[in-house]
């Protein structure tokens, strides 16, 4: 053990206090490390038995100017001895490591927040980029808040000088990890999981690994030292069902799922791509599963990246296509194509602020209609949306065993929120998950590529390379049952109406609506997607305290469930949280005749779970 | 790298040293005799061709399926797919397996087929506007990614199925429905852009050649990796004649010039005419004039890694040159289907085949007792 790591003085007596709930963001320059700070927070907290989730918050620039307010990145935790569902509705903690990151994150933090600042940072150089007139070091602003400034940088390159064969630059970039050990003090965390994160990552770095671990270590004995702070904060387990649990981000839970998929169809998975945030991730991780035969394909475009998984489907593979909204809008002619060809195809939509180029790096649901209605002509597609980011792996499944048994193309919904956030995953049993059916035409005899199943009105699936089965598909109207070019009127409205009945009977395969709460009463509180935990968590508050509230969340978007509408008319008031401007609002009102009320949110942001307490609150 | 070939070269390279002349040609491709009882009428499907009567693509038709049985390669491990136009309905006359897809991504399409099963022998089909104009960063990638399949563009030098507006290759000045005054964009060159590509096999053809055509066909059929084929194809209805300046065929052997592997670049009806090489240009010269001698004309040679000379007779154009026919390139390069298979085998072979147990319980985990 390095001299440094020994107290200076000895330990005084500190007080500690337990706490159920914290929520912590570390936000930095892009360059500071703050996404790997948070991560390593959460995965310590998640060993030690806390719920967790957390909320990613970077730029869209990957290096703005060092100490610019664009170039600010943040990573806010929530972790808990109870069970939660949301990052957390406001950070309790927030760590500033320089000028701008303080000036883009105070708002949101709460009344009386503690506030950890590298004092070392405020430069007047500093404060000028950050647009700072005076130092809110010193000018009195902060007087809200529990503030302990230290000097990060100064301690970090104290605590390396001489010990550490590094450069100035590689010394200062360590310096997160002194207010990590700050911090793990300050909240009673062991410091080996990172330890031997440090350890296994800077392997064949050693200095690297050194100065970390010197550095996490200071930070942790200045923390218990010093007497900034007088008290550190204990949170017990949370309650949690035993089992083998794995911290998952949305985009993680994606590609694995669609990896087992695949595997549970017994077909090879091809994803056909093109990078777009917040996307790019599910490429990346599918990229590196060639041992299932996953073949990955970086497409010159969207449109090849679709067209690519269309032509892979029509030759018997799990044809997946990934993007954002923007990439989807590409997409659509060809997602005409798989309709009209009846192929099976999943398109995954990481939704993100828009229109056009919008917000890359937040998040947003408003690509609701594009699913459902987004191409010419009548041209009906099924639509799953995952709830949370673990519940990315079950859709994924979920998406491609429907895509199977219909013939259609199916659209998965996801987001930033999702796709960046991470909570704890209880990892299933492989072998209970159930297998999903293919069937192949190999019999030529009296062979129609339009023929119909009977029950699902499925055509086919004929692969190129079974004798007897030669046949075209395209873009044109065909016949029912030959596939023969058609431009019969009668038969266009017919083929039109089968494409439609196909999607309208997969409501067999979608289980009923589930309601959290009484299923009859005052305000019903429905969404989809990623607003499930902030909704979950405000109903189920609201409900503690006796308030006649429950909620339903839609997994399944087209079709809906077959007892939505029953479960709506159970209720008085129908209020649909959505970060868009009420696109599952209008589709119950149209469906259903009910009077439901849109909350949109629509600031690239997830919902708060006061905010909707106090939107139902109207209603009660 | 093999420069003259018999049978095939050293990296199992098939040999494509085609000597096929214009109709009534000596020599054409001495093959395998047809596998099987597979005859021509087996790939003529069931649907009536809709094509105006007079139209090129009759005659490409005609030669692909003339060519199919000779191929060896059964009937269903064929695909032929094609984006919008004229052309593209092209699939629905074949009797293998067709997509017909959305415009201008053919090429996408087969990329997908052919990565799921390269065992499948896939045939894009496509026009100038599909694949220059709506299509054209698919046909740039398509090329430069080397997949193993066959590309034919019919090059009319107009739109016909959307009724005569002007195509990318439309000469300019050209008077078309949507340019009544004339084009006044300058024209694509095909064969330029798919060796800027990285096509590693690239050739041109005439519908009415229909021996060459038959011979380019087969060419492009047997090369692994990308093949590109240009035909010039005759819109009797919006473009007619276009290209009877040099293919028609009382002026043809003075007006094409067929490339031939390991032949000296002559041509004209007395073969006195050839390409030679002036400083870094071509240039036409006569043999016995200016001490001119068959040993001054340039040697064809498809099997050049380096694309310059390739280009640069794609470059020539009447009035001023001969226009070339032929195959202007082919060159070996491990397409990428089969690098994509490849790579999954080296994966498999260094971890083991996938387990679903392992991809599962990795990353960060934990147990709650």
């Amino acid at each position: 053990m390095s001299a440094v790591l020994e107290p200076p003085v000895p330990a005084i007596d500190k007080n500690k206090e337990e706490v159920e709930t914290v929520t912590i963001r570390f936000a930095g320059d892009s360059g500071d490390g703050m996404q790997l700070t948070g991560t390593q927070f959460t995965n310590t907290s998640a060993i030690v038995g806390n719920d967790i989730s957390t909320l990613p918050d970077f730029p869209a620039e990957i290096r703005a100017p060092a100490g610019s307010l664009p170039g600010v990145s943040g990573f806010q935790l929530n972790f808990s001895s109870q069970d939660i569902r949301t990052p957390g509705d406001q950070p309790n903690v927030l760590v500033a490591m320089n000028p701008a990151a303080l000036k883009v994150n105070l708002p949101d933090l709460e009344e009386g927040g503690t506030l950890i600042i590298n004092s070392d940072e405020f430069t007047k150089e500093n404060l000028e980029r950050a647009a700072y007139k005076s130092n809110p070091l010193e000018d009195g602003s902060l007087a809200g808040y529990r503030v302990h400034t230290l000097p990060i940088s100064t301690l970090n390159s104290n605590a390396l000088k001489g010990t550490v064969e590094l450069s100035r630059k590689e010394i200062s970039r360590c310096k997160n990890f002194f207010a990590l050990g700050v911090l793990y003090w300050l909240y009673d965390r062991p410091l080996d999981p990172t330890l031997n994160w440090i350890n296994a990552k800077f392997r064949k770095n050693p200095e690297l690994a050194k100065a970390n671990e010197v550095v996490l270590k200071t930070g942790y004995n200045f923390a218990e030292t010093t007497e900034v702070f007088t008290t550190a904060y204990t949170i017990k387990k949370a309650v949690i069902a035993p089992g083998r649990y794995r911290k998952i981000t949305g985009n993680e839970a994606t590609a694995i799922g669609f990896v087992t998929a695949a595997e549970l169809a017994g077909r090879t998975l091809f994803y056909g791509s093109y990078p777009i945030t917040p996307a790019s991730d599910i490429l990346h991780e599918l990229a590196r599963h060639k041992n299932f035969g996953v073949k990955t394909f970086q497409a010159e475009d969207e449109i090849a990246a679709v067209c690519a998984a269309i032509g892979a489907s029509f030759a018997g593979h799990v044809g997946l296509t990934g993007t954002s909204g923007p990439g989807v809008a590409l997409k659509q002619e060809a997602i005409g194509l798989a309709v009209m060809t009846e192929l099976p195809l999943v398109i995954v939509n990481v939704q993100r602020g828009g229109p056009s180029t919008g917000l890359p790096t937040k998040t947003e649901q408003a690509d609701l209609f594009q699913a459902v209605w987004g191409r010419n002509g009548e041209c009906p597609a099924l639509v799953v949306a995952p709830a949370t980011p673990a519940d990315c792996f079950n859709m994924a499944i979920e998406s491609v065993r429907l895509a199977f048994k219909y013939m259609v193309p199916v659209f998965y919904l996801s987001d930033g929120y999702l796709a960046n956030g991470a909570e704890p995953w209880a990892v299933p049993a492989i072998e209970k998950l159930p297998r999903i059916e293919v069937t192949f035409a190999t019999n030529p005899t009296n062979f129609m590529p339009y023929a119909r199943d009977e029950a699902t009105l499925a055509r086919p699936w004929a692969l190129p390379g079974t004798p007897g089965l030669e046949h075209r598909i395209g873009g044109i109207e065909k016949q029912n049952i030959t596939g023969n070019v058609n431009y019969d009127p009668e038969n266009h409205q017919l083929m039109v109406k089968l494409r439609q009945e196909k999607v309208d009977r997969a409501v067999a395969d979608v289980p009923p609506l589930e309601v959290f709460g009484e299923p009859k009463g005052k305000v019903l509180v429905l969404g989809w997607g990623s607003t499930y935990g902030s909704i979950t968590s405000a109903v189920e508050k609201m409900q503690k305290e006796g308030k006649p509230v429950s909620s339903a969340h839609l997994r399944y978007l087209n079709p809906f469930p077959g007892n939505l509408g029953e479960v709506l008319r159970n209720f008085e008031t129908v209020i649909v949280p959505e970060m868009n401007l009420g696109q599952l609002c209008t589709m119950i009102r149209a469906k259903y005749l009910v009077d439901a009320v849109a909350f949109s949110k629509v600031k690239g942001r997830p919902f708060q779970i006061r905010e909707i307490i106090r939107k139902v609150e109207e209603y009660l | 790298m093999n420069t003259q070939g018999n049978g095939t070269n050293g990296n199992g390279h098939v040999d494509q040293s085609v000597s096929a002349e214009s109709e009534g040609g000596a020599s054409l491709f001495h093959i395998a005799p047809p596998p099987g009882e597979l005859t021509k009428k087996d790939f003529v499907s069931n649907q009536e061709v809709r094509w105006c009567p007079g139209c090129g693509d009759y005659a490409i038709l005609n030669n692909v399926q003339k060519v199919m049985p000779d191929l060896g390669i059964p009937r269903e491990k064929m695909v032929f797919v094609s984006g919008i136009g004229c052309s593209s309905r092209f699939p629905y006359y074949m009797n293998t397996y067709g997509f017909h897809g959305i415009h201008g991504r053919a090429p996408a399409i087969a990329t997908g087929i052919k990565a799921a099963n390269p065992d499948l022998s896939v045939w894009v089909i496509t026009g100038d506007g599909d694949a220059l104009s709506i299509g054209g960063n698919h046909f740039v990638h398509v090329l430069r990614r080397n997949l193993d399949i066959n590309y034919i563009l019919f090059n009319n030098r107009i739109y016909g199925l959307t009724k005569g507006q002007y195509s990318p290759t439309s000469v300019f000045g050209q008077r078309t429905k949507s340019t009544p005054m004339g084009v006044i964009d300058y024209p694509l060159n095909p064969l330029s852009l798919a060796i800027a590509s990285e096509a590693t096999f690239v050739a041109r053809s005439i519908d009415i050649d229909v021996k060459h055509l038959g011979a380019m066909v087969e060419a492009a059929a047997k090369h692994k990796g990308v093949s590109f084929l240009e035909v010039y194809q005759n819109c009797n209805i919006f473009n007619d004649g276009a290209f009877d300046y040099f293919a028609e065929r009382s002026v043809r052997p003075d007006k094409v010039l067929y490339l031939e592997h390991g032949k000296p670049m002559l041509f004209g009806k007395d073969r006195n005419k050839g390409i030679r090489m002036k400083g870094a240009l071509p240039e036409v010269v006569t043999i016995g004039e200016n001490d001119v001698t068959e040993a001054d004309i340039l040697v064809h040679d498809i099997y050049l890694e380096d694309p310059s000379v390739a280009f640069m007779l794609a470059r020539m154009e009447q009035p001023e040159f001969p226009q070339p026919v032929g195959i202007f390139r082919s060159i070996n390069r491990t397409s990428y289907d089969q690098l994509l298979v490849e790579q999954i085998d080296s994966a498999i072979a260094k971890s083991g085949p996938g387990s679903l147990d392992k991809l599962i319980n990795t990353g960060d985990m934990w147990t709650v007792e």
